[in-house]
């Protein structure tokens, strides 16, 4: 894997995060560095490995379907950056993603 | 003058001996004073602190006992505590109150502990030496021009200094064992899934966890008893009975094999460190224990698998700071671009990193490479760790390679990472670690001896059984208690 060719301005873009010309070389140049690091990993033998998502083994945890109270919902939108009754306001979504 | 521990002033609470209201109100007068310089706390709940003292009285006075009655508890700021400002340091959570309490906290408080009020902590738990807080600036106790360590920086540095007598950390890869060997307390990270992560604000969900920082190990037992255990909310905490720490705590280590580490021979480190953990290992052989070579061949791969796992889950739990429902909100021409807004101006540069190494890690033509070879890498670091524990007890090393450093000495992001490669390993394999202080050494350069601390873990799951091998390491040594100090406050800083 070669390391330091890191596409910042596109990975910023899945990660949602503006970032300034500036932003994107000093990432660049750190997100590189720290590639070069992992890239020790390689010479790890894993291809027979199993991929360890969690250490616990832990299988689906069920419970029943019972209702329980949950957070009252003045409280929770008491923290919303704007509301409007009991709703959170949002920006408009349609068509207007790129 | 040695600080009570909190199994003193429980026991002196519950005898009627103190008042919980007495010790709090004196709790938030040494905030008062002290905190303008430590900077441990973000945010101090004094009215919270003053209810529940009054209640834990009044109950002590109808006969009733606590394990924690009047015991001064600081938490990490990124656990909630309903009604409390919670601000994992960022500037994107600034402002915004809980609207419910964090299990681990819960069960302290209904213990009779004392909230006194949130700590400083690395943004998002996301860095080793609590410089990357957006709200506030935390120093060490023993010498000011130091950082405390990370991220629970906050919690260690209130504990050292004598501003609460518990505290509440979290750890992903080392953040309650390393700031607690800077400021020479106890840091103790539970296995994995022993204690709830509700109402822990999420980094990286298979690895965090939270733990206990105190002055004695002792204290740290009662704790972690307090806290661990299933919670409904938290379906990774593991259903199986704790098997309680406190009356495992033993005076020696007769029969106990303690594994020493092949790759993390001490010659790596500076002279005087050096010493003080050959030292540290011929105390355990003195109490009792026999010394193994054990080993962890993958051990080295630890810093690089880490820096793929923590950030890809990071970059996943994150992503809900979008400025929709909660805490600030920058408003774009339109919807994409408030998201990007939001974000850009609410998190600083190490999260932004770790989220854009994460988001990489995880990216189509990249995450077989490097997210999936690292859980496999991980898989290794495990099994090492399972058979290193089939020849030992506990593994014995360094919490870290130095004592604290100077703040922005690590201003490269890959040297700051590096600080973490004593306690990574035992969190990818989930096992349970501890620090314990362990003696002290003098930076070059300085005049000030800083305390350093000596790293045990143990087995998934063996709690009891290392928590009574580092208390009797602890009560044979005690390097703790040897200083005390608000004598070191008083002349540390001082320049």
């Amino acid at each position: 894997m070669a390391s330091g060719d890191i596409d910042v301005a596109y990975v910023a873009k899945l990660a949602r995060i503006a970032l300034t010309p500036a932003e994107i070389e000093k990432f660049g140049a750190q997100l590189g560095a720290l590639l070069e690091h992992v890239d020790a990993l390689a010479a790890l033998p894993v291809a027979d490995v199993a991929a360890t998502a969690q250490v616990i083994a832990q299988s689906n945890v069920m419970r029943s379907d019972t209702p329980v109270p949950s957070l009252d919902r003045e409280t929770v939108l008491r923290g919303a950056p704007q509301r409007e009754g009991a709703y959170f306001r949002v920006p408009r979504i349609i068509g207007e993603v790129t | 003058m040695p600080r009570d521990t909190a199994l003193e002033v429980a026991r002196s609470v519950n005898a009627g001996e103190r008042s919980a209201l007495e010790l709090t109100r004196s709790a938030l007068e040494r905030i008062a004073e002290r905190d303008g310089e430590i900077g441990a706390y973000l945010t101090l709940t004094g009215d919270l602190a003053r209810a529940a003292a009054e209640r834990v009285d009044a109950a002590v006075r109808g006969g009733a006992t606590f394990p924690l009655a009047g015991v001064g508890l600081a938490i990490k700021d990124n656990m909630c505590v309903t009604t409390t400002r919670t601000t994992c340091a960022s500037k994107i959570l600034d402002g915004w109150i809980a609207p419910y309490t964090a299990t681990a906290v819960q069960r302290l408080l209904d213990a009779g502990a004392i909230p006194l009020g949130k700590t400083n902590l690395d943004e998002f738990a996301m860095g080793s030496s609590c410089e990357n807080s957006a709200l506030g600036k935390t120093v060490n106790p023993w010498d000011r021009r130091r950082v405390p360590g990370g991220s629970s920086g906050g919690s260690v540095a209130a504990v050292a200094a004598g501003e609460a007598t518990i505290a509440l950390g979290s750890d992903t890869g080392g953040s309650i064992r390393e700031p607690a060997a800077f400021c020479n307390v106890v840091g103790f990270k539970p296995t994995y899934g022993r204690v709830s992560r509700y109402g822990l604000i999420a980094f990286a969900s298979s690895l965090d966890q939270i733990g206990p920082i105190t002055t004695t190990v002792a204290d740290a037992a009662l704790v972690y008893d307090l806290m661990a255990g299933r919670d409904p909310m938290d379906a990774t905490t593991v259903d199986r009975a704790v098997e309680p720490a406190l009356p495992g705590l033993r005076e020696d280590l007769r029969g106990v094999r303690i594994g020493i580490v092949r790759e993390f021979g001490l010659e790596k480190l500076e002279p005087e460190v050096r010493a003080v953990y050959e030292r540290a290992y011929a105390d355990l052989e003195k109490l009792g224990a026999e010394l193994v070579e054990v080993a962890l061949p993958t051990a080295d791969y630890g810093i690089a698998t880490y820096y793929l796992i923590a950030p890809a889950e990071c970059s996943s739990n994150l992503a809900r700071f979008d400025g929709m429902r909660y805490g600030l909100r920058v408003e774009g021409a339109d919807v994409g671009s408030t998201y990007e807004q939001t974000r850009a101006a609410g998190f600083g540069d190490e999260v932004k990193r770790r989220i854009l190494i994460g988001t990489y890690a995880l990216s189509s033509g990249y995450y077989d490479a490097y997210y999936v070879r690292a859980q496999k890498a991980r898989t290794l670091i495990a099994a090492d760790f399972a058979r290193a524990f089939a020849a030992c007890d506990a593994i014995a090393c360094p919490a870290a390679a130095s004592p604290a450093f100077e703040f922005a000495a690590k201003a490269d992001p890959v040297s700051m990472y590096l600080m973490d490669y004593y306690t990574i390993p035992m969190s990818l394999a989930g096992v349970p670690s501890l620090s314990v202080p362990c003696g002290y050494a003098t930076p070059e350069g300085s005049e000030l001896p800083m305390p350093l601390g000596l790293e045990l873990s143990g087995p998934l799951f063996a709690e009891r059984s290392l928590l009574g091998i580092a208390h009797a390491y602890e009560r044979a040594t005690l390097h703790a208690r040897a200083r005390q100090i608000p004598e070191i406050v008083a002349t540390a800083g001082a320049k």
